[in-house]
């Protein structure tokens, strides 16, 4: 236990002392993460909505796959997301492996499902009698979409903090596609790998702490906005 | 993370109260088959886990990821649990970690390549019982087009070579992971007078294994154990630019915890994983591993050799 204490004394000293490195690895893993779950939203809110109000042929197998996909293992998409970007691979061209630009995509395909299958639950959680209701006051289709996504909101909050947390906690993928590279591809999760592997535990500490409080902060920072909208 | 989950259950309830609408009954119950399997899976998980001090209680081996990345240890770990009835849990990691877990008891027996650190903890006492078992020497690997023109000069030595790699700002990629080979290159670049650092710098804090890859994706330098690249060559655009100085040495040495220092230790078991790995068994494994997959031993047998430093 005093492996824990150290840490926190560790961790604290790091943050107060403006430590360079570990700021510029937590900078890095917000500026990954967030770009990552903006695009999941752009990409999911969508294919959400569209799935729940939409009826066309295969949409319960397309409702499969989203909901398999919020379990997706992020080692599994690190694999595939690799072996597409190696140089030997289809899109070797591109020589994004091991860039941040790798990494965004990788927590990308982690992130989509779990907003669109959030989203898709958010739409179909409203009563259809207010659709119909909607219609029979006479709104038109673009109306409609945005009373409903007016209805959702605060569970597809929950939606955008569910796949954040689910990126910017993810190490697998990270650490396959990105390398890990100081400086350059270092993010929380692999740098508190790289520390315990090291036998670094104190710092291993620090960087979980660091971890913890980031998620704590957004989390914290939506819900205040969730709950201050509620009725 | 409270929110998600209760955006999950609202889901699940929707679907459950639609179900109930349509004049389905039942209600929604866990199929038996799938209770079955899982308490199953539970008792097998349960019965894996020996209790403290039996028999079969197993050994914790921490060694470095040259040795399990090379495939080594899938040769070895076997042989020895079939000899003995010990299980072995082994932990690859780097050569720095893998001494800390030994000095701090939680590993049995630690195998490792940094004659330097191991002294260190020899001298505190922490570990102790340390014998040779093998050695295998590291090599310069590089991308084909050699952009730092190593293997132009080729009477020249490790040092000169990464001299020539800082000079020249060509890409080189460290472990960065305190491992046996991030120390031997550090002890390198020291040799050579360049305090290495800037863009063309990489440090992946990864395994041999995985730094390799990231070396030949980005064209760069790296310095390896022989065996590593030796098993990841196929798969690699990167060849030997430099081989041979004697700073390249590479030895394995395997030691274990003090008991008496910490006593949860098992000691028996360790004792008798360092025992088989300088075996006559053991060793013969060693020397034939990989002639046949890679043409070339990856490791020579040195037990009962005298110490090379």
């Amino acid at each position: 236990m005093a492996l824990v204490g150290d840490g926190l004394r560790q961790a604290f000293w790091l943050l107060a002392g403006g430590d360079a490195d570990v700021f510029g690895i937590t900078l890095r893993s917000l500026e990954i993460s967030g770009a990552a779950t903006g695009l999941s939203l752009l990409l999911g809110i969508p294919l959400g909505v569209a799935l729940a109000l939409g009826r066309f042929p295969g949409r319960g197998l397309a409702i499969s796959l989203v909901n398999t996909g919020m379990g997706l293992p992020p080692v599994v998409v690190g694999l595939f997301v690799s072996i597409l970007l190696w140089r030997s691979g289809p899109f070797g061209f591109l020589e994004w492996i091991y860039t941040p630009i790798a990494m965004v995509l990788a927590q990308l395909v982690i992130a989509a499902p779990i907003v669109t299958g959030l989203t898709l639950a958010a739409i179909q959680q409203i009563p259809d009698r207010f659709r119909l209701q909607m219609r029979g006051l006479g709104a038109s289709r673009g109306q409609l979409l945005w009373v409903l996504l007016r209805e959702a909101r605060l569970p597809m909050l929950a939606a955008a903090m569910a796949g954040f947390g689910g990126v910017i906690s993810e190490v697998g993928a990270s650490l396959m596609v990105g390398g890990n590279i100081r400086g350059q591809t270092r993010v929380l999760t692999t740098a508190t790998v790289l520390a315990a592997s090291k036998g670094n535990f104190d710092v291993a500490i620090a960087l979980s702490v660091l971890l913890l409080a980031i998620m704590f902060l957004v989390n914290a920072a939506l819900t205040w906005i969730q709950q201050r909208r509620a009725p | 993370m409270g929110q998600p989950r209760l955006a999950d259950r609202g889901q699940a309830g929707g679907r459950r109260g639609r179900s109930r609408a349509r004049g389905d009954r039942t209600r929604p119950r866990w199929p038996a088959p799938a209770v079955a399997a899982l308490v199953a899976l539970g008792l097998g998980l349960l019965e894996g886990a020996p209790g403290q001090g039996a028999p079969d209680r197993a050994v914790i081996l921490a060694t470095t990821t040259s040795t399990q990345d090379s495939g080594l240890l899938d040769l070895l770990v076997p042989l020895f649990e079939r000899r003995t009835g010990y299980p072995v849990r082994t932990v690859a990691v780097g050569t720095g970690a893998a001494l800390r877990l030994g000095a701090d008891g939680d590993a049995d027996v630690v195998l490792v390549h940094a004659p330097a650190l191991e002294r260190e903890y020899l001298g505190t006492g922490a570990l102790i019982d340390r014998r040779l078992v093998m050695h295998n020497d590291f090599v310069l690997a590089g991308p084909p087009a050699d952009p730092a023109g190593i293997r132009r000069r080729p009477a020249g030595t490790a040092a000169s070579a990464l001299g020539q790699i800082a000079r020249t700002g060509s890409r080189f990629v460290s472990r960065g992971d305190r491992s046996g080979t991030h120390l031997k290159e550090q002890a390198l670049w020291k040799a050579a007078g360049v305090v290495p650092g800037g863009d063309w710098y990489l440090e992946s804090g990864q395994g041999m294994g995985a730094t390799l890859t990231i070396a030949s994706e980005k064209r760069a330098y790296t310095l390896t154990d022989r065996g590593t690249y030796l098993a990841f060559r196929r798969r690699l655009e990167l060849g030997i630019v430099l081989e041979g100085d004697p700073a390249l040495a590479n030895v394995y040495h395997v030691l274990r915890p003090d008991p008496v220092r910490v006593p949860r230790v098992n000691v028996a078991g360790g004792r008798a994983l360092e025992d088989f790995l300088v075996s006559p068994a053991a060793q013969a494994a060693i020397e034939t591993f990989g002639v046949e997959t890679h043409g070339a031993p990856l490791f020579f047998p040195d037990a009962g050799k005298p110490e090379p430093e």
